[in-house]
């Protein structure tokens, strides 16, 4: 088989990615996407760790408490800013309190403790739609400084 | 992804080399518990140079390793946290309560010396 001589750079929307979540291999799949989304939107290395790490932890709540679900990454434009969002996707229990789960240190389940506040400190913006019994949908920004 | 573990004299060396899933992260963990005992290890470096994520998982695990590790009698070290994944678990509120660290495998293996010079000096001597 020949070589291929160099891999082509992606168009700008490929790097866009829904990733669905059932295993722990997705959660490496949607961080490895993830950074590359990152990447090519022009953030910094630091940055694209930080976003990275927020991925790895929301898709690590998909599956402790909803079993599956998915990740979105998406660009983001608004006005003059561009940016980074990740949208985590479940029809899982939902959320009882949103409140008490944006406490520091709180969690329904026992083995790791630190969630979604730890997450909107790694982005800028976060935001939580969640019925009983409905599912989760967590939406969270990253713009570019 | 089997994480490869070294001997090094009396030390056991695993170095990560790639994003690991957890059970790849959970299988590493059991090997070093066992190897420290069938190899007789008296220290355990585990360098995640690679890692570019560190989440609360992998923060949860390579603590286990460490508290495991030292109830088998041996010390544990973690070295090669990069400085952006530092900063990312301090965002996160993660925590490596008391678990050794250096920045790389050279301060990694000094401070097992130590380590070891120290447990000798508290062994009582015969007279």
């Amino acid at each position: 088989m020949p070589r291929t001589a160099k891999v082509s750079v992606p168009y700008r929307d490929d790097v866009e990615a829904d990733v669905n979540i059932r295993t722990d291999g997705d959660i490496v799949t949607a961080r490895r996407r993830g950074r590359i989304l990152a990447e090519q939107s022009g953030f910094s290395t630091t940055e694209q760790v930080l976003i990275t790490t927020a991925i790895s932890e929301l898709a690590r709540n998909i599956l402790l408490y909803a079993r599956g679900g998915m990740i979105a990454l998406k660009r983001v434009v608004n006005h003059e800013r561009s940016g980074i969002m990740v949208v985590a996707k479940d029809q899982g229990p939902g959320i009882a309190d949103v409140e008490k789960a944006m406490e520091p240190g709180y969690s329904t389940s026992s083995s790791l403790g630190l969630g979604l506040p730890g997450v909107k400190r790694l982005m800028d913006e976060m935001r939580i739609e969640t019925q009983a019994g409905q599912g989760t949908t967590i939406i969270a920004t990253k713009w570019r400084r | 992804m089997e994480v490869p573990i070294l001997k090094q004299g009396p030390y056991l060396i695993a170095t990560i080399q790639t994003a690991l899933h957890d059970a790849d992260l959970v299988q590493l963990r059991d090997a070093i518990v066992e190897k420290v005992g069938k190899l007789r290890a008296k220290g355990v470096i585990v360098d995640v140079t690679a890692l570019d994520v560190i989440d609360s998982f992998s923060t949860r695990t390579l603590s286990d390793v460490a508290h495991m590790i030292r109830l088998r009698g041996a010390n544990t070290v973690i070295v090669g946290i990069q400085p952006e994944v530092a900063f990312a678990m301090v965002q996160l509120g993660l925590v490596l309560e008391d678990v050794a660290t250096a920045l790389d495998l050279e301060e990694g293996l000094s401070y097992l010396h130590a380590k070891d010079r120290q447990g000798e000096r508290a062994v009582p001597r015969r007279r």
